[in-house]
């Protein structure tokens, strides 16, 4: 990935609305724009990169269905899918499922455009070719006999099972990889554009059931392949942070090397755009019954440059005392500027930047919404 | 025949709050709702064909959620959605 020198624009998905914060060149005047959507619960807000023009958002309000909407002017104007993402229906007398919402939306490969991604609660797969308009279910996945049939549904998060995470392999459009919290979570490859898929969990502990490596069954909170290395992933998972490089198919606990104290617990992972062994985590209280809010009330992104054999705490600008913050899994991003810049929103509506990789924090917003996600892009014409 | 439409259909009706539509079932006339107004059926309908969870409809005042509910010409349907929650 290039350095970016043009102006940013972060798309802000909450539990009410949708809000973009359009930033210059140099990232000293920023802009809150919105809210859009007033009312709908967004999940996910993502800018095109091949076109850095096309926004998707996947919507929903507490009791409409679920959807998906296109601007094709970086959100002056919107479309809605004629087919959001749909399991199919199933003949009479049997269970089918239906999409509660649209959780994750990934790009396609550079060269598809108009491809896209959508992952779903209940977990599913989905795709479109048309840039948004009409989405088909995968069954590769979703039917598969023993990750999907059956167990889709069942457990997961509080606000049900989520597919999410889907990475496309720079170098070949075929190379997939999803990650699913449920009740047989884990990440899984594909090799054949998304038709098969197998497990890629070994090494990742599991502290929940009695065998601590399954096969499947992890929860991987955030999983990323770097943009430059995809043979370098990072995820932080619900009990841990790892790296794993390809081809090899075994995890390495990194996150054994983060303050014990603080832990390794978390949702959100980024990685530095250019460099694969640099990445950010924003570390969650998972002692005692599991708190999940910053360890001691004293909120620090930590930031590891030796592939997670270190750590340091990032929390110069932050608040020192009685800071009880939740960052979500889709919560936390990054620029491609240099030096990259951070940006966190917490389930409490505050929006975190920091334009020196974590070196100091400064809150730019305040009073918006529960935020769901937050996804940093440089702007096109 | 009238339909009442609920204020979070309402963007897909023009703000109508009321709307005519046709069909011997109402199966036949969220059809054409739908026909009428793209992506009006499935936010309130799913995938398999069941009437979300709060959204709710009557026909001549009588409340019901299946589908195969016959329609006759001159019936009034409601179309309503329970907020909850905050």
């Amino acid at each position: 990935m290039t350095t970016a020198a043009g102006p940013l624009f972060l798309s802000i998905a909450t539990r009410k609305g949708l809000w973009f914060l359009r930033g210059d060149a140099q990232r000293v005047s920023w802009q809150l724009e919105g809210p859009q959507f007033l009312g709908h619960e967004i999940h996910h807000a993502v800018l095109d990169p091949r076109d850095r023009r096309t926004l998707l958002v996947a919507a929903k309000t507490g009791h409409l269905g679920p959807t998906v909407f296109r601007s094709l002017d970086h959100g002056a104007t919107w479309k809605e899918a004629e087919r959001p993402p749909a399991f199919p229906k199933v003949p009479a007398g049997e269970k089918g499922l239906a999409v509660n919402h649209v959780f994750w939306l990934s790009p396609g490969h550079a060269s598809e455009p108009g491809t896209w991604f959508a992952g779903t609660s209940p977990e599913g797969l989905f795709r479109t070719r048309d840039g948004g308009v009409s989405w088909e279910p995968m069954p590769g996945f979703n039917d598969h006999p023993v990750y999907s049939k059956g167990v889709a549904g069942v457990g997961g998060t509080p606000d049900g099972p989520v597919l999410h995470s889907i990475l496309v392999d720079p170098r070949d459009a075929s190379h997939m990889y999803l990650s699913v919290s449920g009740e047989l979570g884990g990440t899984f490859e594909s090799l054949d554009a998304g038709e098969a898929w197998l497990p890629v969990n070994a090494g990742v502990r599991v502290d929940f059931l009695p065998d601590p490596y399954p096969e499947l069954g992890q929860d991987p909170h955030c999983v990323r392949l770097h943009p430059l290395a995809p043979d370098v992933l990072y995820q932080q998972n619900h009990a841990g942070i790892y790296r794993l490089y390809r081809p090899d198919g075994r995890w390495e606990r990194i996150g054994d090397n983060m303050p014990r104290d603080v832990g390794d617990i978390g949702f959100p992972i980024v990685l530095h755009p250019r460099d694969p062994q640099t990445c950010w985590v924003f570390p969650m209280d998972g002692s005692d019954v599991w708190p999940r809010v910053s360890p001691g009330g004293k909120p620090a992104v930590y930031a590891t440059r030796d592939s997670g054999k270190s750590w340091t705490r990032c929390d110069a600008g932050l608040p020192r005392e009685q800071a009880w913050i939740t960052v979500r899994r889709q919560c936390m991003t990054g620029d491609a500027h240099d030096p990259v810049g951070l940006y966190f929103g917490t389930t409490h509506g505050e929006l975190w930047a920091s334009l020196d990789e974590g070196a100091q924090w400064r809150c730019l917003y305040r009073h918006l919404p529960q935020i769901h996600a937050v996804e940093a892009a440089e702007l096109g014409a | 025949m009238k339909v009442s439409i609920p204020s979070p259909l309402r963007s897909y009706t023009e703000e109508r709050r009321e709307v005519e539509a046709s069909g011997t079932s109402l199966s036949e006339l969220v059809a054409d709702l739908d026909r009428q107004f793209p992506g009006i059926r499935f936010r309130m309908i799913d995938e398999q064909d069941r009437l979300r969870p709060h959204m709710r409809m009557w026909v001549n005042k009588v409340e019901t959620r299946v589908l195969a509910t016959a329609l006759a010409s001159g019936d009034e349907v409601h179309i309503f959605q329970a907020l909850s929650g905050g």
